[in-house]
C-alpha cells in the first residue's frame, strides 16, 4: 500500500526534475535539477531492495559526476552567462529523433520477456555482488578499471596542451 | 541488576512492550522511528552545545586565558545564548543573489550531518539503522555537502564565495579518496560494511582490546584520520576559511541563522568524525566486560568519540596551516599511495596460513615501518627544497 | 530490509525539516531593514568590478577528474573487500592488478605534473 504511493511520488519527482533539466535557461540550475533527479533514482533503487546500487548512484552520481558537471560549467565562460537559450534552430529535429527513440524503447520494453524473480532478494546482496566481480564478471570489472584509466589519461593530455 | 547492566536497551524493550499493549504494530514501528529519530536529533544538538563550550574553553586554555566565563555557571550558557542572538538577527541576502540557491544551500549542509546520526553505533543493539552499505551511506552523503558548499559560493553573486567555494570543493575531492580508502582497509578486515559488524569484528581478545584496529593498521588509521579532518576544514586543513586571516571562504555573505546552520553543521561533523573513527578504529563500543555489562560499551563509545574530538581541538590550538600547494600534495603524493600500500598489505596479510595474533603482528609491525619510512622520505624531500630553495635566494 | 529504510525515510524528513524550522523561527523573530549598503556585495569596502562569473583555470577540472576515476575504482572495490574472506587467492590477484593499475594513473598524472597546484 505504502510502497506504490512512494514508487509513484519519487517517478513524479525524477521525471519533474528531468523536465526542468532540459527546459531551465540557466546551466547551474540544470546540474541542480539533474543532482535532484539522480537522487530520486537512488530512492527508487531502494524501493528495489538494491541499496547497494542507490548508494553508489549518489557517490559516483552526484558526488563526482554531477560536480565535474558544475566544473564543467564553470570553466566554459559563455556558459556562465546568466540566460541563454535552452534551445537551438534544430530542436524540431531534435524533438523528432526524440519522440521516435521513445517509440522504439516503448516499443522494444513491451514486447520484451521480462524474468520474474519470486523470491525475496537476499537480506545481504554486498558479498554476491563481490563473489560475481570476480569470476563471473571479472573481464568488465578489469576493463572498467583501464578504461576509467584511459580517459584520465586522455583528459591530462588535452588540459596540458593548452598551456 | 539485570536491568541496569544493559540499561539503555532494556529501557527501550520495556517501552516497546508497553506501547504494543496500546497500539497497532505499524503505529508501535511509527511512534518508535520517530522517537528515535528526535532522540538523535536532540543529543546531536545538546553535545554540540557542550562542545562548543569545552572547544572555547580548551583552546583559551593552551592560549593561557580564561575563556567564556560570564554566562551560567563556568559560562556553560554562552553557546546558549549565542545560538539565540543568532536566531534573532537579521538575516541579510546580497544584491544579486541567486535567492532559491542561497537559501537551499544551509539546509543542505545541515541534511547529512543529521542523516549521517542514524547509523551511529552507540552500543550492541542501539542503533538508529544498522544498514548492511554502512560505511558508504556515510560516504555518499558527504557528496551532498559538497554540491551544497558549491551552491552556498555560486548563489552568494561574490568573488570570494565563489573562489572559497570552489577551493572548498577541491579540498573535499582531493582528501576523499585517502579517506575512502582507508575505510576499505578496515572494511576488508572485517569483511563487512554494517557499523556493527565492524564494531563486532574488533572484539575478542584480552579484554576485547588487541583487535582494535588501531592496533592492527595503524598507518590506516592516521591516514583515516588526517584525511578526515582535512574534510571537516579544519585546522591545519582551514586555510579557505581562515578567520584570522582572510575572509570566510564559500558562506562570507551567510548572516544569522543560515550562517549558524553553517556553523552547526561543522561542529557536528567533528563530533560524527569522532564516532566513526572511534567505531572503524578505535573499537567502537568495544572494551573491557562489554560482553557481560552490555550498558558500558555506550560509555566506551562515547568516551572514545570525545577522546577524538578533543585531540581535533588540541590541533586547533597546536599546528600552523599548511598552503594549498603542501595541501593538495599531502592528499595525493603521500596519503593516497600510502593508503593503496596498506589496503594491498591487508589484503596478502589475511591469506597467509598463520594465527590471527601472527597476522596482526606482521601488520602492526609492517605499519609502523611504512610510517617511519614515509616520514623519513618527507622530511628528507622537504629538507632538501629548503636547500635548494636558499641556493636560488642567493643565486 | 525496507523496515531499516523506513527509519532513514523518517530521518531524512526530520534532517530536512529541522534547518528549515529553524530559518522560520529565525525569519519571524528577526528584524527586517534592508538597505542598499546593507546589501552589497562583501568586498572589504571597496566596490565591485566585473562580473563575479569569472573563468575557473583547467587546474580545478583537472583534480575533480584525476578523484572521479579514483572513487569509481575504489567503490568497485567496496563489494570486493565484503566477499574477500569468502574467496581465494586468484580475488587477490585480481584486485592486486585492478589496484596496480590504479597506481599507474596516479604515476602517470604525477609525471605530468596534473597534481601539482600552481
Amino acid at each position: 500500500m505504502l510502497l506504490p504511493i512512494l514508487f509513484i511520488f519519487f517517478s513524479i519527482a525524477v521525471l519533474g526534475f528531468a523536465l526542468l533539466v532540459v527546459t531551465t535557461r540557466n546551466m547551474f540550475h540544470a546540474a541542480l535539477f539533474l543532482v535532484g533527479a539522480l537522487f530520486g533514482v537512488a530512492a527508487l533503487y531502494i524501493l528495489l531492495e538494491a541499496e547497494f546500487l542507490a548508494v553508489v548512484q549518489i557517490l559516483i552520481y552526484v558526488g563526482a559526476i554531477a560536480t565535474l558537471i558544475v566544473f564543467a560549467i564553470m570553466l566554459s565562460r559563455n556558459m556562465m552567462r546568466r540566460d541563454i537559450r535552452a534551445a537551438n534552430d534544430q530542436w524540431v529535429e531534435g524533438a523528432v529523433a526524440a519522440v521516435l527513440l521513445f517509440a522504439l524503447l516503448v516499443l522494444v520494453l513491451s514486447r520484451a520477456s521480462w524474468p520474474t524473480v519470486t523470491a525475496a532478494a537476499p537480506p545481504d546482496a554486498i558479498p554476491g555482488i563481490g563473489k560475481a566481480l570476480v569470476s563471473d564478471y571479472v573481464i568488465p570489472f578489469e576493463v572498467a578499471s583501464v578504461l576509467l584509466l584511459v580517459g584520465m589519461v586522455g583528459a591530462i593530455i588535452i588540459a596540458r596542451e593548452r598551456e | 541488576m539485570h536491568f541496569v547492566s544493559d540499561l539503555f536497551r532494556n529501557i527501550g524493550l520495556w517501552f516497546h512492550g508497553w506501547l504494543s499493549g496500546l497500539l497497532p504494530g505499524w503505529a508501535v514501528t511509527l511512534i518508535e522511528y520517530v522517537l528515535g529519530v528526535l532522540i538523535l536529533l536532540t543529543g546531536a544538538l545538546v553535545t554540540v552545545l557542550l562542545l562548543i563550550w569545552v572547544e572555547r574553553k580548551i583552546i583559551s586554555r593552551l592560549q593561557d586565558r580564561i575563556g567564556p566565563n560570564r554566562v551560567g555557571p563556568w559560562g556553560l550558557l554562552q553557546t546558549v545564548a549565542d545560538a539565540l542572538k543568532l536566531l534573532t538577527k537579521e538575516d541579510i541576502i546580497p544584491e544579486g543573489a541567486e535567492k532559491v540557491s542561497f537559501n537551499l544551500a544551509p539546509i543542505l549542509v545541515v541534511f547529512p550531518t543529521i542523516m549521517v546520526l542514524g547509523v551511529i553505533p552507540f552500543s550492541r543493539g542501539i542503533i538508529g539503522a544498522d544498514l548492511n552499505i554502512g560505511v558508504l551511506y556515510i560516504v555518499a552523503l558527504g557528496s551532498i555537502g559538497v554540491m551544497a558548499t558549491l551552491m552556498a559560493g555560486w548563489s552568494s553573486n561574490n568573488k570570494y564565495a565563489l573562489l572559497g567555494g570552489f577551493r572548498v570543493v577541491a579540498q573535499l575531492l582531493s582528501y576523499e579518496v585517502p579517506m575512502v580508502l582507508a575505510m576499505l582497509s578496515a572494511v576488508l578486515l572485517a569483511g563487512t560494511m554494517s557499523m556493527q559488524g565492524l564494531v563486532e569484528a574488533q572484539g575478542g581478545g584480552f579484554l576485547n582490546i588487541p583487535y582494535w584496529r588501531i592496533f592492527v593498521i595503524p598507518l590506516g588509521f592516521l591516514i583515516y584520520f588526517i584525511a578526515a579532518l582535512a574534510e571537516l576544514e579544519r585546522t591545519p586543513f582551514d586555510l579557505l576559511e581562515a578567520e584570522s586571516e582572510i575572509v570566510a571562504g564559500f558562506f562570507i555573505e551567510y548572516s544569522g541563522m543560515k550562517f549558524a546552520w553553517f556553523f552547526l553543521a561543522s561542529y557536528i561533523n567533528t563530533i560524527l568524525l569522532g564516532a566513526i573513527a572511534a567505531t572503524l578504529f578505535l573499537g567502537g563500543w568495544q572494551g573491557p566486560f562489554v560482553e557481560h555489562v552490555p550498558v558500558l560499551g555506550v560509555f566506551y563509545f562515547a568516551g572514545k568519540t570525545l577522546l577524538m574530538t578533543i585531540l581535533i581541538f588540541w590541533i586547533r590550538g597546536t599546528f600552523p596551516r599548511l598552503r594549498i600547494d603542501q595541501l593538495m600534495g599531502l592528499a595525493w603524493k603521500i596519503l593516497v599511495p600510502l593508503a593503496l600500500i596498506v589496503l594491498l598489505l591487508v589484503a596478502i596479510v589475511i591469506k597467509l596460513p598463520v594465527p590471527p595474533l601472527a597476522r596482526q603482528a606482521v601488520l602492526f609491525v609492517s605499519n609502523i615501518i611504512l610510517l617511519l619510512g614515509a616520514l623519513g622520505y618527507i622530511g628528507r624531500h622537504l629538507r632538501l627544497t629548503a636547500e635548494r630553495q636558499k641556493l636560488g635566494g642567493r643565486l | 530490509m525496507l523496515s531499516k529504510y523506513g527509519f532513514i525515510g523518517i530521518l531524512a524528513v526530520v534532517a530536512f525539516g529541522f534547518p528549515v524550522l529553524g530559518l522560520v523561527v529565525a525569519w519571524l523573530l528577526s528584524p527586517k531593514k534592508p538597505n542598499p549598503i546593507k546589501q552589497s556585495t562583501y568586498e572589504c569596502g571597496v566596490e565591485t568590478i566585473g562580473d563575479t562569473w569569472v573563468q575557473f583555470r583547467a587546474q580545478y577540472y583537472l583534480f575533480a577528474l584525476v578523484f572521479v576515476v579514483f572513487d569509481i575504482e575504489t567503490v568497485f572495490l567496496y563489494p570486493w573487500a565484503v566477499a574477500y574472506g569468502q574467496l581465494g587467492l586468484f580475488a587477490l590477484v585480481e584486485a592486486a592488478l585492478f589496484v596496480l593499475i590504479l597506481f599507474a594513473g596516479l604515476v602517470y598524472a604525477w609525471r605530468k605534473g596534473a597534481l601539482e597546484w600552481q
